[in-house]
């Protein structure tokens, strides 16, 4: 079985947010991380590789700097990776973005597609989706577990007000939810392992795609400024003995933020 | 034609709020570009809910109504839209950021090869449209604006951002019955089950009051005060990913950048210290209070009030205060 996982570099979750001058994200100082959506993706593809036999590629559009990211999930177990590096990618869309990863992924010939749902960066929840649509292959969308049977997979899909069980034939793409795998940390022996595999970089030439054909000029949604939202002012702390404190928050409560 | 539509997703012959506040933004919108607001309305049993978008604000309805849309499941559903969206050509189309929302829109994007932004928290109206959405979880916001080619514009709509439409009894929207052949369509998910959750607590991202709990909660039997306290309020219950991670909640409740954003009118944090990523999903809320022995944990930051002290403490007491206090009311 061969198990594609697409993976995406973004910031540790831990990590303030600040602009630059030009008003865009400053990176400076700020540790990257495999996104955690990406990461239980990643777990799943290797407890399927573990149990069923097979190998896990992971395909990522990102800069050289994602290669750490790569090496994370091959030092998990992960087999080799495909990234695709080029700069034409800056500021390209979700719709460009899905569309260079689908012949990244489809050249694999995956019998399993997986993927974070959305990423804790930009956060669209639109990439795998689209992937799905431009490979024609059936997805299930917020996965929290996916039972493999022959030649076909049955998904627990997270509902608003519960969850549905959605039998797809494979290939197919899943979306990973928190609580789908808890992802390993590597071992010693993986992370040496990890340094070996094999890490295939490709450009969009190599993958027989215009490279202006993407970036900002051809995106659907034009980004037009970032802003930082208000910082919150800290308020007041309800002092003294605890049975007068919490009857004076649920006075504050009532009489002067009138929320219940 | 032309119109901007709300996709008015009912469940059991109702609809969430959130998509009276889609109508009540989209007014705007459509008033704004000069064009209609169209209602559509796809599901089983789902025809006699056209008088209530009338009266908040729609012009036309577009009925699909038909005891195989009983069940969502992408195939059919994206089908279906489509075929009413290339028939009827709107110019925009607001979905809610639900699990469906959130299923159905992108695939439509790449049918239609068009723009979609999602989880739009507003919209600024001037000679271009702009669009905002948070991103790193509300760390940050990002304006946005769609391509001249990119039609329809589809987009999917935060809960609890937009103020609802108010209803005007009496008016009343012209009602389109459309049609579709399913059989025609390829089905491609098949459901097996659905399990539906036994609570009938609210559901977190839609809760007017969240109280959650941390690693102060010490076990998942403590949760239970909590839940106690959520009772009392009609809240519902979250927890930071450290009492998640303890596999004292599951998964779905977790608050924080990885996890939900919530943006309730009060939102009480329980043993809960203010991690980063934490205060990212609920550092919108109108309202934060905190309850932790910690006085220099980061959550007092961000608190609106605080109450240093131990949480064993505090919570009997907050809900006896609380029953008091609603009681009167």
């Amino acid at each position: 079985m061969r198990i594609v996982v697409c993976m995406k570099q973004t910031f540790d979750t831990e990590a303030k947010i600040a602009l630059t001058a030009d008003g865009l994200i400053d990176s400076t100082g700020v540790t990257l991380v495999v996104d955690p959506y990406s990461e239980f993706a990643v777990e799943k593809g290797i407890q399927f590789k573990e149990k069923f036999g097979g190998e896990v590629v992971i395909v990522c559009i990102g800069d050289t700097q994602a290669e750490t990211a790569i090496r994370q999930c091959m030092a998990m177990g992960a087999d080799r990776a495909v990234i695709v590096t080029d700069p034409a990618m800056d500021g390209s869309d979700q719709s460009a973005t899905a569309r260079v990863l689908a012949k990244a992924v489809i050249s694999q010939e995956p019998d399993i597609i997986l993927g974070g749902f959305k990423s804790v960066d930009s956060g669209s929840a639109q990439v795998m989706l689209r992937l799905a649509e431009i490979l024609n292959l059936p997805h299930v969308n917020v996965v929290t577990n996916i039972e493999i049977g022959e030649g076909k997979a049955i998904a627990t899909r997270e509902l608003d007000d519960g969850v549905e069980l959605v039998e797809v034939s494979l290939p197919a793409i899943f979306t990973a939810q928190q609580g789908l795998a808890e992802p390993r940390y590597p071992s010693v022996k993986g992370i040496m392992q990890a340094k070996k595999k094999e890490l295939k970089r490709l450009t969009l030439a190599d993958l027989d795609i215009d490279p202006t054909s993407v970036g900002p000029a051809n995106a659907k949604v034009k980004i037009h400024g970032l802003t930082l939202p208000a910082p919150r002012k800290g308020g007041r702390i309800i002092g003294g003995e605890i049975p007068e404190a919490t009857a004076d928050l649920v006075k504050a409560l009532r009489d002067e933020a009138k929320v219940i | 034609m032309a119109g901007v539509w709300v996709f008015a997703e009912a469940k059991d012959g109702k609809f969430r709020r959130v998509i009276l506040e889609m109508l009540g933004e989209a007014r705007k919108f459509a008033d704004h570009l000069g064009e209609e607001l169209w209602a559509v309305l796809v599901g089983s049993n789902v025809a006699e809910l056209s008088s209530l978008l009338g009266e908040h604000g729609a012009d036309k309805v577009l009925v699909m109504d038909n005891p195989n849309l009983a069940a969502y499941t992408t195939d059919v559903y994206a089908g279906v839209t489509l075929g009413l969206i290339n028939t009827y050509q709107p110019t925009a189309v607001l979905f809610a950021n639900s699990n469906m929302g959130r299923d159905l829109a992108p695939i439509l994007a790449q049918k239609l090869d068009t723009g979609l932004i999602t989880d739009l928290t507003g919209i600024t109206y001037g000679p271009e449209i702009l669009f905002k959405r948070p991103i790193y979880a509300g760390k940050a916001l990002v304006e946005l604006s769609f391509a001249a080619n990119a039609r329809p514009m589809l987009l999917t709509i935060r809960p609890k951002v937009f103020t609802p439409a108010e209803p005007q009894t009496g008016r009343q929207a012209e009602v389109i019955t459309a049609s579709a052949d399913l059989n025609a369509l390829t089905l491609r998910q098949v459901i097996k089950d659905v399990i539906r959750k036994a609570s009938t607590r609210v559901d977190l991202t839609e809760a007017d009051i969240v109280i959650s709990g941390g690693r102060g909660m010490k076990n998942p039997e403590n949760f239970k005060i909590l839940e106690e306290v959520a009772d009392i309020l009609g809240a519902a219950v979250g927890a930071s990913r450290a009492a998640v991670d303890e596999g004292w909640r599951e998964p779905q409740y977790q608050v924080g950048q990885t996890g939900k954003v919530v943006s309730p009118q009060l939102y009480i944090a329980v043993g809960i210290s203010g991690a980063i990523q934490h205060l990212a999903g609920m550092n919108s809320s109108k309202c934060i209070v905190a309850i932790n022995k910690d006085p220099e944990a980061e959550i007092f930051k961000v608190a609106d009030y605080g109450i240093v002290g131990d949480l064993f403490q505090v919570i009997p007491i907050l809900k006896q205060e609380l029953q008091q206090a609603l009681a009167s009311a």
